[in-house]
Formats: structure tokens, C-alpha cells, sequence
């Protein structure tokens, strides 16, 4: 009974890490309609960014504060740039520039920072904390914290700000906000360094649990992938919701499941992704197919 | 149109013979290379009937790659087969696999497919070390090298190139029949008005699913010739970069002709071994700005650039490089006014 | 149209044709072995420079460092050593393409540290088949010293992990023998290679061994797994892991106050790896873990502050590669590996031949390999082929590994050829 508790807590943790990376995955796919397959890399380069600010000497919130307006920034700019001119080509198009962009930051991260894994600091205290047998970190906690905090704003952001429904409708509608004179490419562009932002959060917050190195995230985003569908892509409750449901499902699944055992876990993740997508694609709280205009 | 079938059979005569010639110009590690470069045509010219007629996007046919690879293996390494035996046992098997695939991506729209293609070449070689009674697991197994049968003249690598290439121009005859045929027409059909073409009775499920076995055995063979001229196979051989090369060849050479196909291949053997030359320290990042210019300058790759360019040239109408091309990566960078 | 491209086609056809009557005597016939002039040596080798492996790249540049080294300072024997590293992704089709364009085009002497077990094994036939050396190859796989027969242009170098986990499983029955062994091990050959050494080496006490849980390379962390150990009541910890997985490990045994006796493969056991765990998790996850070492670790400044060997290699960075982090082991075992291939070149002599430098490798003791741990001798035979199977103990206390004298010798129990 413990053990299982003990299992349904670091599943809960490890799915707080899927569920992170996953909101910055629906923040894209709302803007745009398209999967961006670099958006794993983009959060680890971020990380990066913040580790060598932490390592110049900066303290460790303004390392964190200044990372979060270099993504943003980055973000933009790479929608402007990159995606802009390909934005209405069709998908396979924008799937490979992503796979493009994906590779790029990999390979730039490597280049620069080398592909050694480095420990991250944590904000919060490393002392174990116990709870009726039960072990985990202060970082777990932290992680689950701040993303809910994230989909917070976010949910706060597109229903209460003007900013926000402007983008939204971007979205949805483009033609009849350009006429409400929403200049739609830059809410596109805004919804790019919106996802950074998040991804930023995601990578600082899950690099002292993983560890550093530019390979961080590709153990992360297939099951981040399978988290939004399972949560419904268009869904950020979905995505957090998705990805604890994950984690916890897959702990279980690999500890009490010989069959699928650790080696498995992968092709788990596959069918859920598979089997969502078939059986309802909308995901768990995704609502009637929005269309992509 | 018997001109441009002229023309077109002209140019497919220089291309072969360029082929035959080919291993006896160049120094013979290059031979090598160029078989390898064989059997990612094959896999690519796949992607080209999935991709560019039926308008479905695979991330994953590394892992068809992968059980052509080891069914051949297997096929040779336990049950004693010979190697001829195993690459169409190797394509069966795979279109096999591709109907059950096919039928489930019948389902899947657009870049929910890529998602999930995506995740099977991901899970690829965790498949291969689960199965380790049939597959050597993590270890792999390995092949004798493929020696030239009495009385052929041939070194072993000339041979194994000649087989490859005679292989890859099959499967090229084939497919450009097939999509001559009924099928293509269905297909193109399909794809310009589906709802007069199913109202006509052409089957969707049935020619769609077609189209994905189709290309799935393509991948097949070309996975069993990569396991036969590297005579070893392992998980580490099919991982999801495999997958993703294999689309990446096809779109920078051009998924609207098959010639994109010889030059998807061409590109993805020595666009790396390029990269490495330009940044030692950062052959990926070369290797990922190259794609993406690629992608922003000539979204409809090399092959249809080129003919773009000679089309412009020479001021004629345009005229598609293989009849039933579409436009799923047309030149929109320039043409469509920007959403601003 | 059609004519004129025909007559294109003629035209190229006539021009290859031609191309390929004179081309065809381009590869030089020399009655020595290809690879050596009278002012050079070319040796061939592939790390993996992109890909997931990409960390162990730094190996390739390290040899590159210490033969520029040793060309600058006169070469081997009146020759230079000229390095072509290629790039493989860590992928054997890769690999196999470049090897045999560096045996073909660049008409290397030998192929010299290719690094992986999968990479190695694949170009293994290749290389034997044309009695090309395959030298010490970066990866400590049994097979490379157990199948000489079959492959006689094959050696390794490092210790057999194996062997390592035999030395394990004996400090066990010697000195707990009523542990409840759990094993950490990543699910491939080099964690079955630990398995089957904790194995043999624990012998009749392998039920000792309570449970055993698996990893991939793909999972993000290893919680799970270290949760089930405790739960299963081990109180004896095996890390057969790569560095990242390994820090994990004791992260997060340390997060849910389990405190086993840990025992961590040598692989994970440089010391920035330990500090990040002691960063991570505080000095309990890390105190009283047993390892084994056979090399100087460039991290530990204080240990080798006085060391000759550590000064050297401080030299070496500095100059051929000043922008490098020189911490990073790998760059370590690189300078290192290439101190034996420069020795073996040098005890060659100056008549070089493939099947000259293959016996010296075979018939080797080193025993002033300045960057080995202090007493590990690099001894090879003719019937034995595992050059380094001597490993010194130590146990981490508080900020290094503290070694605990005894140099251990796993000689005699290595599997010397194929049954």
C-alpha cells in the first residue's frame, strides 16, 4: 500500500514534468494549428541560457527573470523569421521546419555548452521530505506548483485580458479579426514567445530533476506529445491534467505490469497517443473539433 | 504528352546509364556510399507516393526500414535463407504492416499523424530490444557479407551495388505503373474531388490504404538492403533520426516528381559528411539551417526548384515533372500575401 | 527536345565511359602496408561528434590533443601521426560508410578507438577481413577479448565491465554476505555485460540478488525504479547506469531516505558527477558509495595537485585545446588511450607493419602510462587479450574518492577464448 503510494507520488512528478512541457505544446497549437516538434529543444537551450547566467555569477531569480524575457523575445522573433514566411504553406512544410528548428538548437546547445551533464540549481531546499512513509522533493512539489500557477495565467490571460482574446480570435478567426483590426501576424508571433516562455519555465523548473544536457528534453516531449493529446491538444487543463495522468498511469503500468515492465514504457505512450487520437480526438477535455481557418 | 514521355524516357535513360557507370568512376568507399544511397531511393520514392499523392505525413518509416532490416536478418541469420529470399519476404511483411498501419492513419488527419508517426519511430528500437529471442536484442545481429555469385565477374560491393540499384529501378518501374494505372488515378482522383470520385465508387479506405502498404514495402526493401550491405542490424540502426532523415530527403529533394527521390537520397548520405566539413564542432546545426533555408527559400525542394528555374527560363507553360504531382509543398513563400 | 536530350544522354554516357577507362587505376599499389610513408602515420578513428552519445566526441579531440602533442615534440620514430576523426552519430551504418571511406580513400594505417559496442561490432568483419588492425576500441564489452580467435585484428583496452562487477560482487561475499542485492542497469548490452559479472562473481550467493530493475536510455527519470528497490528491502545498491541516470539514482534514493550500501559503476564515477549529486540531494546521497578506479580523474585538483602526469596533461589541454572544459574526463581517457597507441608505435620500431604493430599490441606491458591510476599495469598476451584489468577500490568520503589501497586484479577470471 505505501509502495504504491510511493509510486503514485513519483508518477505524479514525473507526469508534473510531461505536463509542463505539454502547456507549451497547446499554447502553439492554439496559435497556429501546427505541432512544434522543436519546442522540447527550444526549453532546454532556454535552460541553457539560464544556466549560464546562474553560472556568470547572476542570482539565481534574476538568472530565472532575465531567461524568461530572452525566451519570450527569442520566441517572437523566431515566429517572425522562420515561421512567418512558411505559416500558410502546408503542414509538411512547417513540420519540417520545426524538425529543422529542433535539430538546430540540439546541435547549437552542444556546440556551445558541450554535451556533458551539468547539475541545475534549485530555488527550493534539497532536504528530503517524508509524509507518512511517502519520500519526495521540495522540487516536486515545486514543479507541480508552478505549473499550475502557469495555467493560471494562462487561463487568466486568453479569458480576461484584451491581449488575450485578441489572440484567441487571431486564432480562430483571422479574417474577421483583421477586419476588428487585430493585426493577426503578430498575435501569432506573440503566441510563439508565449510558448518559449512556458517552455523556459518548464525546462528551469524540470533541469534539477533531469539534469542538464542537450539530450535533456528528448526523453521528455514524446511523453509531453502523448500528455496533450490524452489531455485534448487544445486544452492547457488538458495538457497538465494529461501529463499527471501520465505519469502516473506509465509508474504503474512499468512497477505492477510485467508485461510491460520499464522496457515498454515508450510504445505505452505510443498507444495512448494512438488510441486517443482514433477513439476521441478531442482528448479528455478538449470540446467539439474547433477548425482551423 | 508523347513528347514529354519522350523526354521524359530520355532522361530516364541518362539516369541509368549514369547509374551502371557510375562505381567504375568514382574511388570505391564511394561505391559504398552509393548503395546506401540506393536504398534510401527506394525508401524515400515511399514517402513520395505516402507523402506527395496521398497527402499523408509519416515520421515513422524508419521503423518499417527496421523490420525489413531484420526480417532479413533473421530470415539469414536463423533460418538460413538467402539473401534473395529476404527482400521480398522483407517487402511482404512490411505491406503487410503498412495495411494495419494504413487503416489506422486512415483516421488520423494531417499533422496528428505526423504526432504519431512520430511516436512509433521513437518506440522503434525499444520494439527491437523487447523481442530479444527473435532480434539479439541490444547486441544486434550480424551477417556474413554478401559475396558475388560464380562466374559474375564482379567484386562483392560492385555486385551488391548493381543488385540495389537493380532493385531501386524495379521498385521505381513498378511504382510509376501503379500510379499510371488505376491506382494513381484513383488517388489523384482522391485527392482533386472526393467527393465525385467516391461518388463514382472509388474506394478511399481501400486506395488509401493501398498507398500506405505500398510505400511501407518500399521502406521494407530499402531496410533490408541497408541490414545486407551493413551485414549487421541493432536498435542503435533504426533509431527515430532514421525516420526523420527519411522525410527530410524527401521534401529538400522534392516529393512532387520522382526524381526527387534520386536527389532526396543523394542529399541526405552527403549533406552530413558536407556538414561535418563546414563546422566539425557543429555538423547538426549546418546540417538544421540548411533544412530550414531549404524549406523557406524552395519549399517544393531541389527537384522542383530546378524546374521551376527551367521552366522560367524558358518561358513554357508549367509542365508537372512526373504526371500525378501535387501541390502539398508549393512555392507559397513568395506567391500568397502574408497574413499581416 | 527529345533528340537533343538524347544526344545529351550519349554524350554523358561517352564522357563517364571514357572517365571510367583512365580512372580505374587510381588507388596506389605500394608494397608496404598502406598508411606509412617515410614521414607520416595515418591513423583512422569515428566518435560520435553528433547524436545522443555526442558527449563521448571529447575522447576523438583528446587523442587528437596528445598526437599533436607528441608530433611537436619529433613524432614516433621520425614520423608524424596524421588523426582523421570522423563523425558516426554513434549509428553502425554510419560508422560502417565512414570507416570504409578512411580505409579506402584515406588509406589509414590502422582504425584506432571507434567508440561503441554496436559501431565496433559492426565494422569488426570489415576491418578483419581485410587484416586491417582494429585497436583499442572505446568500450568494455566482453567480446573483444573473448573472440580474438575469430578476430584476431580486434583489442580492447578499457577494463571489461564484467569484470568490474565481478570485483563488486566479491567485496559482497567477503564482506556482507547477508546483503539483498538490488540492481539499477540500463537495458542494453552494457548493463546485461554488468548483470552477467555480478553474476558470475557472486557465484553460489547469487540469490542474494532480491531484484533487478531496468531502464532505457529514453526514460526521463529513474524514481520509479529506485522505489521499487527500497520497497523490494534491498539494502545493497548496484548503479550499473550511465552518468545521468546514475546522479539520478542517488538523488533519489537520498529523496526517499533510502540508505543502501552503494555500489556505482565506474563509468558515472567522475567527480563532477558526485558533486552534482552532493549539490542535488546533500552529502548523504553520496557518502560511504564504492566504486572502482583505473584512471586519473582531471576534477580531482587537489588529489593530483603534485602529480607529473595530471601537469602534463594540464599542458596538453592548454595548448592544443585551450578552449576545452579539461574536468571532462573524457578528454582524460582520450590523451590516455593515445599514450598506448603512440607506445605500441614506438616499440613497432621503424619498420611498420599492420601485422607488426597487431603482435605488439597482443604482446604489451605498460606500466608508465602517465594518466592510469598510479600501479595499474597495461599488460596484454598473446592468448589474453584484456589490457586493463586492474582496478583500484576507493570509497567516497566527503568531497573524493578515497581509494582503500587495494589494486585488484581481475586476471584471472576473464573468459580468455570462445568455448
Amino acid at each position: 500500500m505505501h509502495d504504491l503510494a510511493q509510486q503514485i507520488v513519483n508518477g505524479l512528478a514525473t507526469g508534473s514534468i510531461f505536463a509542463s512541457v505539454a502547456l507549451a505544446l497547446v499554447l502553439i497549437y492554439r496559435a497556429m494549428g501546427i505541432i512544434n516538434f522543436a519546442q522540447g529543444e527550444m526549453a532546454m537551450f532556454t535552460t541553457y541560457i539560464a544556466w549560464q547566467l546562474v553560472t556568470l555569477g547572476f542570482p539565481i531569480w534574476a538568472a530565472f527573470a532575465i531567461t524568461i524575457v530572452v525566451a519570450f523575445v527569442g520566441g517572437v522573433a523566431l515566429e517572425r523569421i522562420v515561421i512567418r514566411p512558411v505559416e500558410r504553406a502546408p503542414e509538411l512544410t512547417l513540420v519540417i521546419v520545426t524538425l529543422g528548428l529542433f535539430i538546430t538548437f540540439n546541435g547549437l546547445a552542444g556546440w556551445f555548452w558541450g554535451y556533458i551533464v551539468k547539475p541545475f540549481p534549485t530555488p527550493f531546499p534539497t532536504s528530503p521530505i517524508q509524509i507518512g512513509g511517502v519520500g519526495f522533493s521540495a522540487q516536486d512539489i515545486g514543479i507541480i506548483v508552478v505549473s499550475l500557477v502557469t495555467l493560471g495565467l494562462i487561463t487568466l490571460f486568453f479569458q480576461k485580458t484584451k491581449l488575450g482574446l485578441a489572440m484567441k480570435a487571431a486564432a480562430l478567426y483571422p479574417e474577421q479579426s483583421r477586419v476588428l483590426g487585430i493585426r493577426v501576424g503578430w498575435m501569432l508571433a506573440l503566441g510563439w514567445g508565449l510558448a518559449a516562455v512556458v517552455g523556459a519555465v518548464a525546462g528551469i523548473m524540470i533541469a534539477p530533476v533531469v539534469f542538464l544536457d542537450p539530450n535533456m528534453m528528448q526523453s521528455v516531449i514524446v511523453y509531453a506529445f502523448a500528455s496533450a493529446v490524452l489531455g485534448g491538444i487544445e486544452s492547457p487543463i488538458g495538457a497538465v491534467v494529461g501529463g499527471l495522468i501520465l505519469g502516473v498511469v506509465l509508474n504503474l503500468l512499468g512497477t505492477y505490469v510485467d508485461a510491460i515492465g520499464n522496457e515498454l514504457r515508450l510504445a505505452a505512450a505510443l498507444a495512448i497517443i494512438v488510441v486517443v487520437l482514433m477513439v476521441r480526438p478531442s482528448g479528455l477535455f478538449g470540446r467539439a473539433k474547433v477548425q482551423r481557418v | 504528352m508523347a513528347a514529354a514521355n519522350a523526354g521524359q524516357l530520355s532522361r530516364v535513360g541518362v539516369a541509368i546509364a549514369v547509374i551502371a557507370i557510375l562505381p567504375w568512376v568514382v574511388p570505391s568507399f564511394a561505391v559504398f556510399d552509393l548503395i546506401y544511397v540506393g536504398a534510401y531511393a527506394i525508401a524515400i520514392l515511399g514517402l513520395i507516393v505516402l507523402t506527395g499523392m496521398n497527402g499523408q505525413i509519416s515520421l515513422g518509416h524508419g521503423a518499417f526500414m527496421a523490420l525489413g532490416g531484420y526480417v532479413v536478418a533473421v530470415g539469414v541469420h536463423a533460418a538460413g535463407w538467402p539473401y534473395w529470399v529476404g527482400v521480398p519476404v522483407a517487402a511482404a511483411a512490411c505491406g503487410a504492416l503498412g495495411i494495419f498501419i494504413g487503416l489506422i492513419a486512415l483516421r488520423l488527419a494531417g499533422v496528428y499523424l505526423a504526432l504519431a508517426t512520430f511516436s512509433l519511430a521513437v518506440a522503434t528500437p525499444s520494439f527491437l530490444k523487447h523481442f530479444k529471442s527473435v532480434t539479439g536484442g541490444f547486441g544486434g545481429l550480424s551477417l556474413d557479407s554478401v559475396t558475388t555469385p560464380a562466374g559474375i565477374p564482379l567484386d562483392a560491393q560492385h555486385w551488391l551495388y548493381y543488385v540495389t540499384w537493380a532493385s531501386a529501378g524495379v521498385a521505381f518501374l513498378v511504382t510509376a505503373l501503379l500510379v499510371r494505372g488505376r491506382f494513381g488515378r484513383a488517388l489523384r482522383a482522391l485527392r482533386d474531388d472526393p467527393i465525385a470520385a467516391i461518388s463514382f465508387g472509388v474506394n478511399p479506405y481501400f486506395y488509401k490504404t493501398l498507398a500506405f502498404a505500398w510505400s511501407a514495402a518500399l521502406a521494407g526493401v530499402a531496410g533490408a538492403f541497408f541490414a545486407i550491405t551493413t551485414a549487421y542490424v541493432s536498435p542503435d540502426t533504426f533509431t527515430f533520426a532514421l525516420s526523420i532523415t527519411l522525410l527530410i530527403g524527401a521534401v529538400l529533394g522534392g516529393i512532387m516528381s520522382f526524381w526527387g527521390a534520386l536527389v532526396g537520397a543523394l542529399v541526405i548520405e552527403f549533406l552530413p559528411l558536407v556538414a561535418q566539413q563546414v563546422n566539425a564542432g557543429a555538423p547538426s546545426v549546418v546540417y538544421g539551417v540548411t533544412l530550414i533555408l531549404v524549406m523557406l527559400f524552395v519549399p517544393d525542394g531541389i527537384v522542383g526548384g530546378v524546374m521551376r528555374s527551367i521552366r522560367r527560363l524558358s518561358h513554357r507553360p508549367p509542365q508537372p515533372a512526373f504526371e500525378p504531382s501535387v501541390q502539398p509543398a508549393a512555392p507559397v513563400a513568395a506567391d500568397q500575401p502574408s497574413r499581416e | 527536345m527529345t533528340p537533343v536530350l538524347s544526344k545529351a544522354a550519349i554524350g554523358i554516357f561517352a564522357a563517364t565511359f571514357a572517365l571510367a577507362m583512365t580512372g580505374s587505376t587510381i588507388a596506389p599499389v605500394n608494397a608496404a602496408d598502406p598508411g606509412v610513408s617515410d614521414t607520416e602515420i595515418i591513423l583512422g578513428g569515428d566518435h560520435p561528434f553528433s547524436g545522443p552519445a555526442s558527449a563521448y566526441g571529447n575522447i576523438g579531440k583528446g587523442i587528437g590533443a596528445y598526437f599533436d602533442y607528441v608530433n611537436d615534440h619529433g613524432g614516433v620514430n621520425g614520423r608524424k601521426i596524421k588523426w582523421i576523426d570522423k563523425d558516426d552519430g554513434y549509428s553502425p551504418p554510419q560508422a560502417v560508410q565512414v570507416v570504409h571511406q578512411m580505409v579506402e580513400q584515406d588509406h589509414v594505417f590502422a582504425i584506432f578507438d571507434s567508440l561503441g559496442t554496436a559501431v565496433n561490432t559492426a565494422i569488426r568483419p570489415y576491418l578483419n577481413q581485410n587484416g586491417i588492425p582494429q585497436l583499442f576500441v572505446a568500450t568494455g564489452a566482453t567480446t573483444w577479448g573473448k573472440d580474438y580467435k575469430q578476430y584476431p585484428w580486434t583489442i580492447g583496452w578499457q577494463p571489461d565491465y564484467q569484470a568490474e562487477a565481478i570485483l563488486y560482487a566479491q567485496d559482497i561475499v567477503r564482506n556482507h554476505p547477508n546483503a539483498k542485492i538490488g540492481v539499477l542497469y540500463q537495458n542494453d548490452d552494457y548493463g546485461e555485460d554488468y548483470n552477467a559479472g555480478l553474476k558470475k562473481g557472486l557465484g553460489s550467493h547469487q540469490n542474494l540478488i532480491v531484484k533487478m530493475a531496468s531502464y532505457e536510455t529514453t526514460d526521463p527519470s529513474v524514481s520509479s525504479q529506485i522505489s521499487t528497490l527500497k520497497a523490494a528491502g534491498c539494502d545493497t545498491f548496484m548503479i550499473f547506469a550511465t552518468p545521468k541516470f546514475a546522479i539520478q539514482a542517488m538523488v533519489f534514493a537520498a529523496q526517499q531516505s533510502w540508505h543502501p550500501l552503494t555500489y556505482l559503476n565506474n563509468v558515472s564515477n567522475a567527480i563532477p558527477y558526485m558533486n552534482a549529486a552532493m549539490k542535488a540531494a546533500g552529502p548523504s546521497a553520496v557518502n560511504g558509495i564504492i566504486t572502482t578506479i583505473y584512471l586519473k580523474d582531471p576534477a580531482n585538483h587537489a588529489r593530483y595537485a603534485g602529480d607529473s602526469g595530471m601537469k602534463e596533461y594540464n599542458e596538453i589541454m592548454a595548448k592544443y585545446l585551450p578552449s576545452a572544459d579539461k574536468d571532462d574526463g573524457n578528454y582524460l581517457y582520450g590523451v590516455s588511450i593515445a599514450y598506448t597507441m603512440v607506445d605500441v608505435l614506438k616499440r613497432a620500431g621503424k619498420d611498420l607493419t599492420r601485422k607488426k604493430v597487431m603482435d605488439i599490441a597482443t604482446h604489451l606491458t605498460e606500466t608508465d602510462n602517465p594518466w592510469a591510476y598510479p600501479g595499474v599495469v597495461i599488460r596484454t598476451s598473446s592468448t589474453f587479450r584484456y589490457p586493463i584489468t586492474q582496478m583500484i577500490a576507493a570509497k567516497w568520503l566527503g568531497t573524493d574518492w578515497s581509494p582503500t589501497g587495494i589494486l585488484v586484479d581481475t586476471r584471472s577470471m576473464m573468459t580468455t577464448a570462445e568455448k
